[in-house]
């Protein structure tokens, strides 16, 4: 959004220049700014804009313009929505999606900030390992979803173990560069202040990298969702991933884009959620 | 000779610019640089280097910038190993970590994860002191810096100058017999700084601490110390002359520095090491002009 504002306010200056270069005999003028509008209106445009879509999308739709059948039609996408949530349908896919994320989170988190730290506390493993974590990380992590149905089955451990992968490395190399760039004049100072080699451990290298974890929570809770629901549209029998599954495979395409909707929303209020989890760990620090 | 007891650190081997021992007759000194060397590869940074800190001593070390003052002090410490020569604390050699040392950073170096009353007692939580007792310490440390009430801050919401103070309170709670300070108030702005020098004198004449200072202000040095000594330009810095500053004490550090004597002081002191500032600034040029 602010990206978009900071283009409003280019185009403004751009806007002006041409003005100002028209003008040039009254070299006086100062280029005027377009002003600001205030939240309230900003929201309010945004909803408009949003309203604006849907009224297209459906006027295209109806007019024939675009194919139903491919596109949908809103008002059946907003009928199967409020009939998923009215008949209860949609509660165990929400249910099965959101513990599949979270177990994939904190599986996640865990073994990042584990093997980060060893490794990052072990210049000599770091660089045994190197190579193969790096090979790991750049491979693409969804073509393991098929060998974790195997290995786990249809339910949600496939799920779980697609989402510690991404997890995983979100939050390792966090964890590994945490360790890495510990400040050093923190550390001498506590061994000044007579820390021994756990007490380092627990009270510089783990707080110090675990502040880098929280700056990257709301990627690392979003690697877990994708996850949980490519693991769930790889296959499943249950989830919102296999809720948009189905539809697909009944080329009933209203119930994509609701499942679709559903899923972002989830997604938006799951970050909302970790905004305020954010709110009440990060301590001490600014905020930049 | 007290140092005719210490098999390591015979009278012959002291150098002459560390002459006047006599005057420490009785106790080991605090701290004793004997022949101390410090490579960094093929890079002499410290070079045949003795200087000694006596008990309950306040000693400035005087040089220009970039002339391995704070490598000194990270040998002081512990923090560096010493290529030749050897550190006694009190008559002691030194291994490891210097237990008998604080240490005041030129950087800032609380925990910004901390707030300023966990900061000052981390040392006690290392030493294992239960925590009602360390945080009772803590809060007495705090008020004796000038910082009541401000315990619940994290450094981020501290001025420079507090952040200092909790960083003083957090090297002196421990209550160590030697404080090595590397610059400390460096960072901050005069008036700050003259307020934090005389706090710091107080807190000296109180606990009678062994200080071992490092600046490249010569007034501060020559304000706060009872010796001055002055390091050569870097690279193979080594001591080149002290000098004992006889003002009397306690002292004003802004009103001391209007006294016929200081003035003296001072300009003694800057005769013997204008040159080699000068040679650092010459370096320093050929260095940009390379």
């Amino acid at each position: 959004m602010s990206e978009i504002s900071a283009n409003l306010r280019t185009d403004a200056v751009i806007a002006d220049r041409s003005t100002s270069s028209r003008t040039a005999a009254r070299p006086q003028r100062r280029p005027r700014r377009r002003p600001m509008p205030g939240p309230i209106v900003l929201t309010a445009l945004q909803a408009a804009l949003f309203a604006a879509l849907l009224v297209a999308w459906y006027a295209l739709v109806r007019a024939k313009v675009l194919p139903v059948f491919f596109f949908g039609d809103p008002v059946l996408v907003f009928q199967q929505i409020v009939s998923w949530f009215v008949t209860g349908e949609i509660f165990v896919h929400l249910a099965t999606t959101l513990i599949e994320t979270l177990l994939a989170f904190l599986l996640g988190v865990a073994s990042g900030i584990g093997i980060g730290l060893w490794l990052g506390l072990s210049p000599l493993t770091a660089a045994l390992f190197d190579p193969y974590i790096k090979a790991l990380n750049a491979m693409p992590r969804v073509i393991l979803g098929p060998i974790f149905i195997v290995w786990f089955g249809l339910g949600i451990g496939s799920k779980v173990a697609l989402g510690v992968t991404l997890v995983f490395f979100v939050v390792f190399f966090n964890v590994f560069q945490g360790v890495r760039e510990v400040n050093p004049v923190i550390l001498a100072n506590s061994r000044m202040l007579g820390a021994n080699r756990r007490q380092l451990l627990t009270t510089v290298y783990i707080p110090s990298a675990l502040s880098w974890v929280f700056s990257s929570l709301h990627m690392s809770v979003g690697m877990a969702f994708v996850g949980a629901v490519v693991g769930e549209y790889l296959g499943s029998a249950r989830g919102v991933g296999y809720l948009i599954l189905q539809a697909e495979a009944t080329f009933d395409v209203n119930a994509v884009f609701a499942g679709i909707i559903v899923l972002t929303v989830f997604a938006l209020v799951l970050d909302l959620a970790v905004t305020l989890v954010e709110r009440r760990l990060i301590v001490g620090k600014p905020k930049s | 000779m007290t140092l005719g007891l210490q098999p390591e650190a015979g009278p012959a081997r002291m150098p002459a610019s560390v002459g006047d021992l006599s005057a420490h007759a009785g106790p080991p000194p605090a701290l004793l640089f004997d022949h101390v060397s410090v490579r960094f590869g093929a890079y002499t940074a410290v070079s045949d280097s003795s200087l000694h800190v006596g008990d309950g001593e306040f000693v400035s070390i005087v040089g220009p910038t970039g002339c391995g003052k704070s490598t000194l002090l990270n040998v002081a410490a512990g923090l560096l190993e010493p290529s030749e020569g050897d550190i006694c604390v009190y008559g002691r050699s030194l291994e490891g970590i210097n237990a008998d040392a604080g240490y005041l950073f030129q950087a800032d170096a609380l925990m910004p994860w901390r707030t300023a009353l966990s900061n000052v007692i981390t040392g006690l939580e290392y030493a294992g002191t239960e925590r009602k007792a360390a945080e009772r310490l803590g809060n007495e440390w705090l008020a004796r810096v000038g910082l009541s009430g401000h315990g619940e801050r994290f450094p981020h919401e501290m001025s420079g100058g507090m952040r200092k103070r909790v960083a003083l309170a957090q090297t002196l709670i421990r209550d160590p017999k030697i404080v090595l300070m590397d610059e400390p108030f460096s960072a901050l702005d005069v008036q700050t700084r003259v307020l934090m020098e005389n706090e710091l004198l107080q807190l000296w004449t109180t606990y009678r601490k062994s200080v071992l200072f490092i600046t490249h202000d010569l007034e501060e040095a020559i304000s706060l110390s009872d010796r001055v000594i002055i390091l050569s330009a870097g690279p193979s810095t080594h001591p080149i002359a002290e000098f004992r500053i006889d003002l009397p004490r306690p002292r004003d550090v802004a009103e001391i520095r209007m006294t016929p004597r200081f003035v003296e002081l001072y300009h003694q002191i800057w005769d013997a090491m204008k040159e080699e500032v000068l040679k650092a600034y010459e370096r320093n040029q050929r260095k940009l002009a390379d």
